[in-house]
């Protein structure tokens, strides 16, 4: 449509432009100047080209840290996103059963992330913490600080119970707004529940879950705070996310260059995603 | 007055509105007539200043007004959703736009509890809209726009999600509602019936253009196209394709009809002849008439009237008979037509009476 | 198909309720016969859709039995029940094609392909939607949508009705006309049971062979078009009825003579009995005639709608309507004549009774 032109729109706008500029666009640029330069401290910096971005790109650390971020992502995705369509498929459509289950749902988004970490932190504990010591009483031999798939298993499902909330209430925004007339002519027309799903509220589900598929990409592909609470990136390096390695390289052993770099890369392939995601969704639109 | 000068409207590529000219003068009724995506909405998007032209020109009393935005014109739309602020009340509903204005309270006062009055709304001032019927949401509707005293009021299908009564009653009081405000209604719909009823005048519409503007009795009875002629009637129209020779209408394999004298003048060759359900009967009428010989496919009856709608000559035409008349499927019946009500329309559709005066 | 007996129907949503006034359908006890088509008018609130959806399934009511061919169906799910609804906005799989959104009823009753191919494409003729087989249901308009939800109504021949809610609201008239003859033809053709929920009357007129008036969660008349318009039993029937509604006056009676004011009105008939209560006289617009004879009235507005011209008049103070072909003039002092064939006399809304 062309929408009839008026100045005061530019005024409207003005002050998301400003907050970008100042929240990413600077800060951005800074880290791009330090992505081309070697530095031996004294203030005194010198031009290093693509030098950062090729040692990077050819670090078997980096690709190590990239491989679990991916693997993450995937394990983090792929139970969070059934679980959460699970869910919300079950939660009551009406009544009195509505607050609560959403009140109930919400609660874990609403702590903060190093808190999140504190709690699985002590939970997992074998000593202390109730998860730990009752695998341990059952005799299952739990430690996620000595063992990888422990660690693993501990960061996944923290990230579990953290997010799958967000899911579900995407996915029930997108239930409650189906009228009931589908649900009666799926009746009349003898569709199976599994066909009440896969006709009806899948497809009327299907931009929410984009749209958390991509959020609870996005966050999973960046996370930082819980297994750094958690596990460190322990044992070794087996829960070293590339946020975490990073955070190691720049402020660990003062490698701002390499770091910059990576964090670059880091950055295009977030934005890369995120593009692929709004392609998607809006080639979805269009077809509508 | 609002002047539209050859507007066109390319959506993606795709035209919404094709070349539209049309004048609309104060305190007239104009209907849109037109079927679902004929432009009528896009049409009343472009009077209020929603959207931008891709060309041409709005002019409000002769200024050009193309790019103002809808802010800063004086106009008041109501749309087929009952569409009101669910969390004030009626009342306040009604009162919104002079706030917006920045009338005093005294004003609004008396504002409000006249168009209440008006609308028969007086005893829901306190309620919310949401506890009201349709019919009493949509008054609510109406009333802000009354109150806002525009220049120029778009209703677009008003009364469309409306019960069958409902619609007679409001469709009835709105022109009388309307008429003292002198401003410059557009008044859009689907049903020719309901056209008719409002009166004033109809712009037929059809694929983003304005096939015919004037009086809306004139523009039913004497369509200038086909196109005009099939938007405007409700039964369907019935058409047949026929031969003019002097003055005779060949049809094939058929009877020939006499030529009507309002298409006396054209040249022989290929026409297409409508006639309008309500024209055709069962019994012989006052006047001249010919009697014609159809098939019955089925017979639908309102009590007092009945639609036969019969086979002839291998189309499918229908008839508004008065009574009740019972026909089982593949009867043969005999009805009647008054040449006068023939309709004679070239190979590109345009009426041979005006082709007649042109020549 | 069947015969559906509703069996002393009576329902409230929400709580049990003792007080009338919050039933929703007061006492509905009558039989649908097998085959018949039929209309449930009246205007929105007068639980219309709540009857159908009881037969239907959707809702239980709070009281009483429903019957398909005698046997008790009260307790059966919607499936169970094995009828067919369209609704009044379209429902359609979105992800589907046209094809197999008209598929999935038969399919998921598990019908053999071959029987599914033959059935779908008869349906797509008939709703001319066969250019659209393969593609996508979502990109169609809301009146092609409508079509695929009216077709999926009509595919399965074994249902024991036909039920629809307002199915025609969202189509352009023209359509209207199209799909309202496509279904009573297909009616006399498979002599399906058919219910239809409207408040249009033209819509309920033209497809029924019955039609029910309901006012207020109750039936005021069963009848046919010709006798709904001819002898409405209540006023509301006779204002719901007619476009322009029937005009109603208070009168006195004298025996065979109704008087106006002034004005003496000979009946036909005299009421069987004396009536008592509010007495009023009801004619339709059709039945009055303008001329040179008969009540004076004064004409306020002449409506000329195409085909015919509504006169709208006052008699006596009374506003009264009548219709005028589209030929005829009206007389410089004009008068009324009620044409007495047209007229009813009410007592308190209902009408009275008079020897034939």
């Amino acid at each position: 449509m062309n929408k009839t032109w008026n100045n005061k729109a530019w005024f409207m706008v003005l002050p998301v432009l400003l907050l970008v500029a100042l929240s990413a666009v600077i800060p951005l640029m800074t880290v791009v100047n330090y992505s081309v330069q070697d530095t031996f401290g004294n203030n005194q910096f010198f031009w290093a080209g693509t030098e950062w971005f090729q040692e990077m790109l050819t670090s078997d650390r980096f690709w190590a840290a990239m491989g679990r971020n991916l693997m993450f992502s995937a394990i983090v995705l792929a139970i969070e996103i059934p679980l959460g369509i699970v869910i919300a498929l079950n939660m009551p459509k009406s009544g009195w059963g509505v607050p609560v289950c959403l009140v109930s749902m919400a609660l874990p988004l609403l702590i903060p992330w190093n808190v999140v970490g504190t709690i699985w932190q002590v939970f997992g504990r074998v000593d202390i913490g109730l998860l730990g010591y009752s695998l341990r009483q059952i005799g299952i031999d739990y430690n996620y600080v000595n063992d990888p798939f422990d660690a693993w298993v501990t960061v996944i499902g923290m990230d579990v119970w953290h997010w799958t909330s967000l899911v579900v209430l995407l996915c029930y925004a997108g239930l409650v707004s189906i009228p009931d007339a589908y649900y009666q002519a799926a009746k009349i027309d003898g569709a199976s529940r599994w066909a009440v799903f896969r006709y009806i509220q899948l497809p009327k589900m299907n931009r929410v879950l984009l749209i958390a598929v991509l959020l609870r990409f996005m966050d999973s592909f960046m996370i930082y705070t819980e297994p750094f609470v958690v596990t460190g990136g322990g044992p070794g390096n087996a829960t070293t996310f590339l946020s975490i390695d990073l955070v190691k390289m720049a402020v660990g052993q003062f490698d701002i260059g390499p770091a910059a770099a990576m964090s670059i890369i880091y950055f295009l392939i977030i934005l890369l995603m995120s593009w692929v995601f709004y392609t998607v969704m809006t080639n979805y639109d269009a077809e509508r | 007055m609002l002047e539209i000068r050859n507007v066109s409207t390319l959506v993606g590529g795709r035209t919404h509105i094709d070349g539209v000219s049309i004048n609309l003068e104060r305190g007239t009724l104009n209907v849109l007539l037109g079927p679902t995506l004929s432009g009528k909405t896009s049409l009343m998007r472009l009077m209020a200043g929603l959207d931008r032209p891709t060309s041409g020109q709005v002019l409000v009393d002769g200024k050009d007004v193309t790019g103002v935005p809808v802010q800063k014109r004086n106009v008041a739309m109501v749309y087929q959703q009952f569409i009101n602020y669910p969390a004030m009340t009626v009342y306040e509903n009604i009162a919104s736009p002079l706030r917006v204005a920045g009338k005093d309270k005294g004003a609004i006062d008396k504002a409000v509890r006249d168009a209440a009055a008006l609308l028969k709304l007086t005893p829901y001032l306190d309620r919310m809209p949401l506890s009201l019927s349709g019919g009493q949401q949509q008054r609510t509707a109406l009333a802000r726009a009354i109150v806002k005293n525009a220049e120029l009021v778009l209703l677009d299908e008003p009364l469309a999600n409306l019960d069958y009564k409902l619609r007679e009653e409001l469709r009835a009081e709105l022109p009388r509602l309307f008429a003292a405000t002198g401003a410059v209604f557009v008044y859009a719909t689907t049903e020719p019936h309901e056209a008719l009823l409002l009166g004033g005048n109809t712009a037929t519409l059809s694929e983003g253009r304005i096939t015919q503007f004037g009086p809306t009795v004139d523009v039913f009875r004497k369509p200038l196209d086909l196109i005009t002629a099939r938007t405007f009637a409700d039964p369907p129209l019935n058409t047949l394709a026929v031969q003019k020779v002097g003055t005779r209408l060949e049809i094939e394999d058929g009877p020939a009809l006499p030529l009507p004298p309002n298409a006396n003048g054209t040249a022989d060759g290929s026409y297409t002849i409508a006639i309008q359900p309500h024209h055709l009967s069962l019994s012989t009428p006052a006047g001249e008439a010919i009697a014609l010989k159809g098939r019955v496919s089925i017979v639908e009856i309102t009590g007092s009237e009945s639609f036969v709608h019969l086979d002839f000559s291998g189309t499918r035409w229908v008839m508004l008979a008065h009574g009740i008349h019972q026909f089982e499927q593949g009867d043969e019946v005999t009805f009647w037509l008054e040449p006068r009500h023939i309709m004679v329309f070239d190979a590109y559709g345009r009426a041979a009476t005006s082709l007649a005066e042109a020549a | 198909m069947a015969r559906i007996d509703l069996d002393h129907i009576r329902h409230a949503y929400g709580a049990r309720t003792q007080k009338p006034a919050q039933y929703a359908l007061k006492e509905v006890h009558h039989t649908f016969e097998d085959g018949g088509a039929y209309a449930l008018l009246g205007p929105s609130g007068c639980g219309k859709t709540t009857l159908l959806n009881i037969i239907s399934g959707l809702v239980q009511s709070s009281e009483g039995r429903i019957l398909f061919n005698g046997r008790d169906v009260t307790p059966l799910s919607t499936q169970e029940r094995n009828i067919a609804q369209v609704f009044q906005f379209p429902v359609i799989y979105d992800t589907m094609t046209v094809y197999d959104n008209l598929a999935f009823p038969l399919r998921n009753r598990g019908v053999a392909e071959r029987e599914v191919d033959r059935t779908v494409r008869e349906i797509l003729a008939m709703i001319d939607l066969e250019s659209w087989t393969n593609r996508k249901a979502r990109g169609l308009t809301a009146d092609q949508k409508q079509k695929i939800s009216l077709g999926r109504g009509l595919v399965r021949a074994d249902v024991n009705a036909i039920l629809f809610d307002e199915p025609l609201t969202v189509i352009d008239p023209h359509m209207k006309w199209v799909l309202r003859s496509q279904l009573k033809q297909l009616h006399k053709r498979f002599g399906y049971t058919m219910v239809y929920v409207t408040h249009d009357q033209t819509e309920a007129l033209t497809f029924a062979d019955q039609v029910v008036v309901m006012f207020e969660g109750e039936i005021v008349q069963i009848g046919t078009p010709a006798e709904l318009f001819a002898r409405p039993e209540h006023t509301f029937v006779g204002y719901f009825i007619g476009s322009p509604g029937m005009n109603v006056l208070p009168v006195t009676l004298e025996g065979g003579t109704a008087r106006i004011g002034t004005n003496e009105i000979q009946l036909h008939t005299a009421p069987t009995q004396a009536p008592n209560g509010t007495i009023e006289l009801g004619i339709r617009p059709e039945f009055v005639r303008i001329g040179r004879e008969g009540m004076p009235a004064t004409v306020t507005k002449v409506e000329d709608v195409g085909r015919h011209r509504i006169v709208r008049a006052k008699v006596e103070g009374h506003e009264v309507a009548a219709i005028l072909g589209e030929d005829d003039e009206i007389p410089a002092e004009p008068r009324m004549i009620f044409d007495p064939a047209g007229i009813n006399l009410y007592a308190d809304n209902w009408r009275v009774e008079t020897a034939r």
